[in-house]
């Protein structure tokens, strides 16, 4: 498509081309994407200015000798382009097209959801853009914050290099919504990690007795940092006695897990959530 | 010549095969008994299974001795159950039996009805009583009274998860909910006379449910694959959080000699799901050989009817390492506070060593609800 862009401007050029002086252009060097600018250039008489680059192609009739206005938004793909007029195709300026200020900050924050206390869990990355999204690669400071409820802020600041910075943070030891953000150039963007309780920690199970049955409930199950496990969690009973076993698994509701059992004298009773053990109790004859 | 001659011949037949049909043709169509008579119990029984498995229950229910005691729908309930479950969409495929004494008068059947559900073949035993009446032999259905619910309101409260995804018109970068985290926590191949087997346990250490699969692909020495088989339906595919699920992996073609190493690929997809209903797995107990068993009753705990379980028994040995995994699906609906009872087979083999297991359920709720 770029060749071929390019052949039918050198197709143009030849085709247009009238006899003139000798015309010369003068360009920046770098232009920022998106903004206006100006070509200076020499002789005089009616041309046609060509930009081409591999963002784009201009073509503009011209009055040569004066200043050649091209309009905020013309070109604005970032990149190497290079300008010339039909009068004279061997005479070309070249200049930089160059990303604008950032102004989109694409933020990729895995994972969504980790345990407490985890060290290096959360992963940020920035890609930052310019409002044409073009990958703004000269260096910037991007700011790092991660906020939990009830915590501490941490904060990093890392230099883009290539248009990219990335961080590594460790999870709160409290669970919660925490808020990441990074923040470049003016521009911030939001993401939520959701920090959950670890495995259980010491679970306590109490029993009474009910009728023909043994009430078991468990005290409030928390990590070993001291977050309630969520509700749903599973936790299962378990009852042994002579010749036999009874299973339920429970999840929590409210912080506990309940369950009405047989009584059985003599019975072995455990409490277990995923491979975390709890107390053991003995109902006596 | 030949043609027409064929023709006329193939015509004839029809006519004389529709008019004059042979008595298996028609029990085939579903019309007769392929046996008539009920002059000795085992004809009585075998035209009772045939009404069976033709599911003519009203013909089967009127040659029973003692249908005065129940109504034809409390004989059908019993047979494919008064809710919807495993049974209601099988059919009976085989009717054995064998005696167990006869005198002139009565007789007794051990009979098994052979179902074929949509996950294998179900079986059910039952001890059958026939007595000889005037005109023969008649069975006594034993019959088994499924139980009924009384018209309530069960309040249930438990928690229940629904997922958000990312949207299409979510831009790039925008988070989307991660996978649930699980773990396999153990893994033991086994060489077994059908083939091998790899069993193990799959833990959710997340704090969302999940459904999980597990695949396994066998390489050989020289770390090219061999094959690759999944758990199907040997597993508990939905897992709460901290969850434990054992699972069991068979590869038919395949020798624990030819395996040089195992990759193990766990699966796991965030899914809505309910922590209802709590299923309680009463009086298991393991049954030495012979015919090795683990034995219980699945209570449902709450008030939603779960109309198909299935009951996973892993088996340790003294030193808690896994054993065998098994399973069963049990064929009744489960009502609110309503045991039902189960049996595993446990090889007999592996009998021997076996001395705890663990059992987890899970079960099914038509209407969409996991």
């Amino acid at each position: 498509m770029r060749g071929s862009l390019a052949a039918l401007a050198g197709g143009v050029m030849l085709a247009a081309a009238p006899v003139l002086g000798a015309q010369a252009l003068t360009v920046p060097k770098t232009v920022d994407a998106g903004s206006s600018f100006s070509i200076e250039s020499s002789g005089s008489g009616q041309a046609t200015l060509y930009i081409v680059g591999l963002g784009g192609v201009v073509q503009r009739e011209v009055q040569t000798g004066s200043p050649i206005s091209i309009p905020e938004g013309t070109l604005f793909n970032a990149g190497h382009y290079i300008a010339y007029l039909s009068t004279a195709p061997n005479d070309v300026a070249s200049f930089d097209m160059v990303p604008a200020k950032v102004a989109d900050v694409s933020f990729l924050a895995r994972p969504s959801r980790l345990p407490v206390g985890l060290r290096n869990g959360i992963t940020g990355a920035v890609y930052l853009f310019d409002a044409y999204k073009n990958l703004v690669t000269k260096p910037i400071a991007v700011n790092f914050d991660i906020s939990t409820p009830n915590t501490a802020p941490e904060n990093r600041s890392v230099q883009t290099k290539n248009g990219s910075a990335w961080v590594a943070l460790d999870s709160s030891p409290k669970e919660g919504a925490a808020h990441f953000v990074a923040k470049a150039g003016g521009v911030s963007v939001v993401r939520v990690i959701q920090q959950v309780p670890g495995d259980p920690c010491a679970i306590k199970m109490s029993a009474k007795p009910d009728g023909k049955s043994i009430a078991l409930e468990t005290e409030p199950v928390r990590d070993c940092s001291g977050n309630a496990i969520p509700d749903g969690t599973v936790v299962t009973f378990t009852q042994n006695y002579r010749g036999g076993q009874t299973t339920v698994d429970v999840p929590l509701k409210r912080g506990v897990a309940k369950v009405e059992m047989p009584a059985v004298p003599g019975a072995n009773i455990t409490v277990a959530s995923g491979v975390v053990l709890g107390n053991e109790i003995h109902w006596g004859k | 010549m030949l043609a027409i001659t064929l023709a006329a011949a193939t015509v004839a037949f029809v006519v004389i095969g529709t008019l004059w049909p042979v008595k298996a043709a028609e029990f085939y169509l579903g019309r007769q008994h392929l046996i008539r008579s009920n002059a000795t119990p085992d004809a009585a029984l075998q035209n009772l299974g045939d009404e069976l498995k033709s599911a003519a229950w009203t013909r089967a229910y009127d040659s029973l001795a003692n249908k005065t005691s129940f109504t034809e729908t409390d004989f059908l309930h019993d047979l494919v159950g008064a809710y919807p479950n495993l049974r209601t969409y099988s059919k009976l495929q085989k009717f054995e039996f064998h005696p167990l004494h006869q005198t002139d008068s009565d007789a007794e059947f051990q009979v098994k009805l052979h179902w074929a559900t949509v996950v294998g073949d179900a079986v059910t035993t039952r001890k059958v009583h026939l007595v000889h009446n005037g005109n023969g032999w008649q069975a006594e259905w034993p019959l088994t009274k499924e139980p009924t619910l009384p018209p309530q309101v069960i309040p249930v409260n438990y928690l229940r998860w629904d997922v958000i995804y990312r949207g299409a018109g979510d831009e790039w970068g925008t988070q989307d909910v991660d996978a649930p985290h699980v773990k396999i926590v153990d893994m033991h191949p086994v060489q077994r006379a059908e083939g091998m087997v790899i069993m193990g346990e799959l833990l959710n250490e997340d704090v969302v449910p999940a459904y999980v699969s597990v695949t396994a692909t066998v390489m050989n020495k020289n770390q090219k694959p061999i094959a690759t088989e999944g758990s199907f339906d040997k597993i508990s595919h939905l897992l709460l959080p901290k969850a434990i699920t054992p699972f069991l992996i068979k590869f038919p073609e395949v020798k624990l000699s030819q395996v040089a190493s195992v990759d193990m690929h766990p699966f796991s997809q965030l899914i809505p799901a309910s922590a209802d209903p709590v299923i309680e797995i009463q009086n298991e107990k393991l049954n030495p050989a012979p015919n090795a068993s683990l034995t219980g009753q699945v209570v449902n705990q709450s008030g939603q009817i779960a109309n198909i379980a299935h009951v996973l028994g892993t088996f340790y040995d003294q030193s808690g390492n896994l054993v065998w995994v098994a399973d069963q699906y049990v064929d009744r609906a489960l009502l609110p506070q309503t045991p039902v009872p189960f049996t595993i087979h446990i090889p007999e083999d592996l009998a021997r060593k076996i001395s705890s297991q663990r059992t987890v359920v899970s079960t099914y709720s038509m209407g969409g609800a996991a």
